[in-house]
């Protein structure tokens, strides 16, 4: 089991953040590397089980599904269930915690996932560094003050 | 039921925040609202059940229990057992998480209790505000001030394996710095990205918060002074915190607060991995903002008045650009030592700087040049040492303005180069010239020691005070140069390193 886990502050009540980040379908509204998105079905994005299929803009092409969402503590769950990166049981989660001193957000992206030994690195840097920390960075562009 | 949450991020890694708040005995010493603790019954502090026994700095006395304690999670939840203020069914929970784009901790702390009829708000805000927040304000001076107590560490080394939640030290990280790729003007100046390497044997990496301009920034941009070669960052005084420190390294902590104020050039940056015996660690009375606009100044007006000249009461000093950077500290120094201080400035509102500084006579441009008035000011004498950083356009005067015997130190050149002068004609005054270089007064790791224990000394009696008087980010260091070429400036200038 490989964990990948990033942290970021950003300079927006969390109110604001959670507006932005909780559309499940959402994504290239407001991450970097999404180009497009929908939502499989005849669902609401914020039913819990729906799927969102979407497209990187390197191309790649990504299923992932809803498994929690709560608007109580700012946070949803999800697990991939087709994707090019080669990860097994891939199940991650963002959140969002008030940061009372400042009305700033913390935000957290965790993963966990199997994957074959040699490319644990890799995959960790692709998820952490370009997934999880590039999506604070375009946040944090966004709410920049 | 009443709910608190408070939260906060403190600008250290989580191993040092956590060290400090782990213990559940110790917030007698780092909690302004706790007076004195002890734990019931002989147990141990991390033991789960054991009992904090406390006696608040307002006199009323507070029983908790440790109901859990996670150092994976860096968390612990404790509950009130008995307590002289109306706080019922109280459980809290503190808890750390690492902020993984910068060596920074998050912190949350919560509770849910209740009171009675009509006392929420009051204690909900007692709680929030007099616990909790109360509690970031002394945790943060804490961790900050690491470096003096010493306490919050106990190991040097994070080590290189240590991955805390996902956070793996040892690794280039990424930084903001302001380069030149060529000599030139303040538009050279721009921003850019820069690797910055873990820390080898012998070095640390340190978050930087603060950085001193200064005139030898502006040389080294120019191409006057060689220290530079482009492509790099000029810079040679910042204070930030340690983030790392690399294998023999013993005097410096994750944590610790440092300034330095040498070369190598590179400063101006919001991350360095550098030499740890070029650093000095900060005193827990001098801030960031102090340290990074005072050290290279201070250091150079030390070292100026103790070293190249140890001035001596009754002797007159002659001071140019009194109302600048070093010029204001060796008024303000000088006339502590004892000295008569005259400062030769170019206009009222940098006289006025220099008057409230210490000097007691001040030189105007008038129908009198330089020399003609300092000899009025002395009756005829002349000063008996002049600390010249103006260098081509005030060397003539300075000889003409020097007693018998007096010591022209040459220490920076403002308005260009000396040139070549006729050494013979110092004869006819028997005059001394120096021409120091920091460097020499700063090379080993003891004379800095010496330097700076004595220069925040005289921060800390106030002989000397440190006026900042402007402040920039760092991507606007292009705008400091040009402040502090067209002379605008009096008091230092800082570059702030943003931290987001």
């Amino acid at each position: 089991m490989v964990e990948v886990y990033r942290s970021s502050v950003l300079d927006a009540p969390a109110d604001q953040v959670w507006g932005v980040i909780r559309d499940f379908n959402g994504l290239p509204a407001w991450h970097p590397m999404i180009d497009s998105s929908r939502i499989e079905g005849a669902v609401a994005a914020d039913q819990v089980g729906c799927v969102r299929a979407f497209r990187l803009t390197d191309g790649g092409y990504i299923r992932e599904r809803l498994l929690a969402l709560s608007d109580y503590d700012y946070s949803f769950t999800y697990a991939i269930l087709e994707s090019p990166m080669g990860v097994e049981n891939y199940v991650a989660t963002l959140k969002l915690t008030p940061i009372t001193e400042g009305n700033r957000t913390f935000a957290e992206w965790s993963a966990d996932f199997d994957c074959a030994p040699e490319r644990a690195d890799e995959l960790t840097l692709l998820i952490g560094d370009s997934v999880f920390q590039g999506g604070f960075a375009a946040l944090q562009g966004r709410f920049a003050t | 039921m009443v709910r608190v949450s408070r939260s906060t991020v403190i600008d250290a890694p989580i191993e040092a925040v956590w060290s400090v708040l782990r213990d559940f005995n110790d917030h007698d010493r780092w909690h302004p609202a706790v007076a004195r603790s002890r734990i019931d019954d002989g147990k141990k502090p991390d033991q789960i059940g054991s009992v904090r026994n406390f006696v608040l700095a307002s006199g009323e006395r507070i029983r908790e229990q440790l109901l859990s304690l996670s150092d994976k999670n860096h968390a612990f939840r404790y509950t009130i057992v008995e307590s002289d203020i109306p706080l019922m069914d109280y459980v809290a929970e503190v808890s750390l998480k690492p902020v993984t784009d910068g060596q920074r901790t998050f912190w949350s702390w919560k509770s849910s209790f209740r009171t009675p009829l009509g006392q929420e708000e009051e204690l909900a805000n007692l709680v929030a505000e007099g616990v909790y927040e109360a509690g970031f304000a002394a945790v943060r001076a804490e961790v900050e001030g690491a470096l003096k107590t010493g306490k919050a560490f106990a190991q040097g080394t994070i080590a290189a394996d240590t991955v805390v939640g996902g956070t793996i030290t040892g690794e280039t990280m990424t930084g903001t710095a302001m380069v030149i790729d060529r000599y030139g003007g303040p538009e050279e100046l721009h921003q850019t990205t820069v690797s910055v390497p873990p820390p080898e044997r012998g070095q640390v990496r340190l978050r930087q918060q603060a950085i001193g301009v200064n005139f030898v920034d502006v040389y080294c941009r120019s191409g006057l002074f060689n220290l530079l070669t482009p492509p790099g960052a000029p810079g040679m005084e910042a204070a930030g915190v340690v983030i790392e420190v690399g294998p023999g390294v013993t005097h410096l902590k994750p944590g610790q607060r440092v300034a330095y104020a040498c070369p190598p050039v590179g400063a101006y940056t919001d991350l360095r991995t550098m030499d740890a015996n070029l650093l000095v660690a900060l005193p827990d009375d001098v801030d960031l903002e102090t340290a990074a606009a005072c050290l290279l100044k201070g250091m150079t007006a030390e070292f100026l008045l103790h070293r190249v000249h140890a001035v001596k009461r009754g002797e007159t000093i002659l001071v140019y650009a009194p109302a600048g950077g070093v010029g204001r500290l060796l008024c303000q120094w000088g006339r502590h030592m004892g000295a008569t201080v005259i400062g030769a400035t170019s206009s009222e509102e940098k006289a006025r700087v220099a008057r409230a500084a210490g000097a007691q006579h001040v030189i105007l441009p008038g129908p009198k040049n330089l020399g003609e008035q300092v000899m009025d000011l002395t009756r005829g004498r002349g000063a008996d040492v002049i600390f010249d950083a103006v260098g081509n356009d005030s060397f003539q005067y300075s000889i003409a303005a020097l007693a018998t015997c007096g010591h022209l130190v040459s220490f920076g050149q403002a308005s260009g180069d000396i040139g070549a002068r006729d050494i013979s004609s110092l004869a006819a005054k028997s005059i001394t010239l120096s021409r120091p270089n920091f460097a020499h007064y700063t090379d080993t790791p003891e004379k800095v020691q010496n330097i700076t224990l004595h220069l925040f000394e005289a921060i800390r009696h106030r002989v000397i005070t440190i006026d900042i008087t402007q402040r920039y980010d760092l991507k606007d260091a292009a705008e400091a140069h040009r402040a502090l070429q067209d002379r605008e400036t009096t008091g230092s200038i800082i570059l702030r390193a943003s931290d987001a």
